[in-house]
């Protein structure tokens, strides 16, 4: 994809993540050899549906995978090109916050409802900086004045359920920000939220990237958030990563069966009228992924050769990765 | 059905909530959660209601089927008020009306076989001998793309999916004329959610049902939807067949909602934000039009009146003072 020169520009490079759960049916592989990589100042989208591994993908670069049943089996995670993967807990612990920070779909369930906004806010400022509670209150007001939290003096002592959804999404940000990390982890971010809402906060993730030029993560199934948000996109199905691609050549000409019927599964309405196009069966149990390609049970393309060979990520055009056997075809076959 | 093939149609439905105070939880106030909304739905079409969370839509399809009592208007159910209707007449009336929730995991009762859930309605409403209902169950499944081994089978095996089929054929199983399908496919995969609007369409070419159909969605209600209606703070600002509410939204709120809703296409990236704020608290509404405070337009008239929803040509109707102004001048 890119040489070794603009390395460095590289505020992630994930190589051959492997995050396996040891379970009593078996070993999930729910990331499996994944690559990602994300610049500075540029957000990465990475879709797929429930259970495709997109979260697990962000917790294992967090290093939040619960262990047991779940463990970092192999890989490397390269922040700036330090390895996350082989840092120690309490090395990691400095990291998440301050370098890495994360913010999800549930912001209520993120925030602690018995303490004011305040205090979480201050508190999450502190743990990481050598500030008076003072400085670390002005720094709070400032970031809540950034996310544009109406009378932020105010909101200091309210309590999470005395905020709207949108409002402590808001909050969620401006405690993820406050301590201006380099890689920001967004887990369907604005699911929850109405549209109009949702449009705000893509605004602000959007403003705040530029202004702090944070590199964002960006997990959603959301074909149409994606396509508004993304500068690149990673597409996740049973663990592995199919597609990737700039957010224009992906959308314009998928490379990948299943990112091509997931594209044509979604109502629009150039759709009306006709039905959707919808994939047959269901994603394999992670435990038991069939040889060849995972996607090769339900894939209209699949020949002989999808059932013996594990299809690789490989570039078909400039800088459009696909494991697919067929990539070339894609765009003829399933006009 | 009335010889204009009109199934369903509602009339100034209002539902009120009492706000309660104090240690006498004296009436303060109310939440005027469904105020005043009339539409009506032909035989085999799809009327959408839209709007942000706590606009009413909800409330207003469950109005519609008493399932909450609704405090004023009319609901004509094939030409038969159903508001009018009490005990068993009611009871008849209802296999006539159902509904599909969006919680495929919430609306199946756990300790019921899928038979028993989906032939519950043929056993209460003595429609079906033991034998039939079993015929029928297995027809219904079948019908709804499960195996007929699935009756003897509990919710909790099932996926998301699999799960809104079984609400699905419980709904079809009384053969009713008007569904209600209450944002049916927003906790499913977009590949499982095709698969379901897929199946809601072939249902209703066959069997020429209404469907009352409700979503936060606005790409998929463009798809699925006939007539749309957009809702905001518990009435209709907008009305109109879909085609020209995409793409001849007149009142502001419309337009906000739309500008915000993200197009799955890179090429279409939008100048995000128009709208600010958020919904008000509908227990004290604003004055005047309930949208003005978040309103770029709005003027004085805005601030003191409610604007009625009047038709500006076509049966797109709008409740907004300067689009009715506009229409006035034009004329």
């Amino acid at each position: 994809m890119s040489g070794r020169g603009d390395d460095n520009h590289k505020v992630l490079d994930v190589r051959g993540l492997c995050t396996r759960f040891f379970t009593s049916a078996g070993v999930a592989r729910a990331v499996d050899e994944v690559a990602l990589s994300l610049q500075r100042g540029k957000t990465l989208g990475l879709v797929g549906e429930s259970g495709c591994g997109k979260s697990v993908t962000a917790l294992s670069i967090m290093r939040l995978v619960p262990d047991p049943p779940g463990r970092i089996t192999s890989g490397e995670i390269l922040l700036d090109g330090q390895d996350l993967a082989s840092l120690s807990e309490k090395r990691m612990r400095e990291i998440r916050g301050r370098e890495v920070a994360m913010i999800f779909q549930e912001p209520m369930t993120s925030l602690n409802p018995v303490f004011t906004i305040g205090n979480q806010l201050i508190e999450a400022i502190r743990v990481h900086e050598d500030l008076s509670k003072s400085q670390a209150r002005r720094l709070a007001l400032e970031m809540l004045e950034r996310v544009g939290i109406p009378n932020p003096a105010e909101r200091l002592s309210n309590y999470p359920h005395q905020l709207s959804g949108g409002q402590q999404q808001r909050v969620m940000i401006a405690m993820a920000i406050s301590l201006n990390p380099r890689l920001l982890i967004a887990d369907e971010p604005t699911t929850a939220l109405d549209v109009t809402v949702q449009a705000q906060i893509l605004k602000l993730l959007d403003e705040l990237r530029r202004e702090f030029s944070i590199g964002i993560l960006f997990i959603t199934h959301d074909m149409a958030v994606i396509a508004q948000t993304a500068d690149d996109v990673a597409v996740m199905y049973a663990g592995r990563i199919v597609e990737t691609a700039d957010v224009f050549s992906l959308f314009k000409a998928p490379r990948h069966p299943y990112t091509r019927l997931l594209f044509e599964s979604i109502p629009t309405e150039k759709a009306r009228g006709s039905r959707l196009r919808t994939i047959k069966g269901t994603v394999p149990p992670l435990t038991h992924l069939p040889r060849g390609c995972n996607f090769q049970k339900r894939c209209p393309l699949a020949i002989e050769r999808c059932i013996e060979e594990d299809p690789t990520l490989r570039e078909i055009a400039g800088g459009h990765l696909s494991a697919c056997h067929r990539a070339e075809e894609v765009e003829e076959l399933m006009r | 059905m009335t010889s204009n093939g009109t199934v369903v149609e509602v009339r100034g439905l209002k539902k009120h909530y009492p706000v309660r105070q104090g240690v006498f939880s004296r009436v303060a106030g109310s939440v005027r959660a469904v105020d005043g909304v009339s539409f009506s739905i032909a035989r085999g079409r799809t009327f959408g209601l839209v709007g942000e969370s706590g606009c009413g839509k909800t409330t207003c399809a469950r109005a519609a089927l008493r399932l909450v009592e609704p405090t004023e208007g009319d609901i004509f159910i094939n030409g038969t008020n159903i508001l009018s209707l009490s005990g068993k007449h009611l009871r008849r009336a209802r296999r006539g009306f159902q509904i599909i929730f969006q919680d495929p995991y919430a609306s199946l009762n756990p300790r019921m076989t899928v038979g028993a859930i989906i032939g519950e309605g043929l056993k209460v409403h003595r429609m079906a001998s033991r034998r039939e209902r079993r015929r029928r169950v297995t027809e219904l499944l079948e019908r709804v793309g499960l195996s007929a081994g699935a009756a003897g089978r509990y919710p909790h095996e099932f996926s998301g999916g699999q799960r809104q089929r079984i609400g699905i054929a419980r709904a079809l199983a009384l053969s009713p004329a008007f569904l209600v399908c209450d944002e049916p496919v927003s906790a499913l995969d977009v590949s499982i959610s095709a698969q379901i609007i897929n199946l809601l369409k072939d249902l209703q070419e066959e069997t020429q049902m209404s469907y009352l159909f409700i979503s936060h969605d606005l790409n998929l209600v463009e798809y699925i939807c006939d007539e749309v209606a957009v809702m905001y703070l518990g009435r209709i600002v907008e009305q109109a067949h879909a085609e020209v509410i995409y793409e001849r939204a007149m009142h502001p709120y419309t337009r906000a909602l739309l500008a915000a809703n993200p197009l799955p296409d890179p090429e279409k990236r939008r100048e995000k934000i128009l709208l600010g704020g958020a919904v008000p608290n509908p227990a004290s509404p604003p004055q005047g039009c309930h949208f003005h405070p978040r309103c770029d337009a709005a003027d004085e008239a805005c601030r003191l009146q409610y604007p009625k929803l009047v038709e500006i040509g076509g049966g797109h109707l709008v409740a907004c003072h300067m689009v009715d102004q506009k229409s006035k001048t034009s004329q």
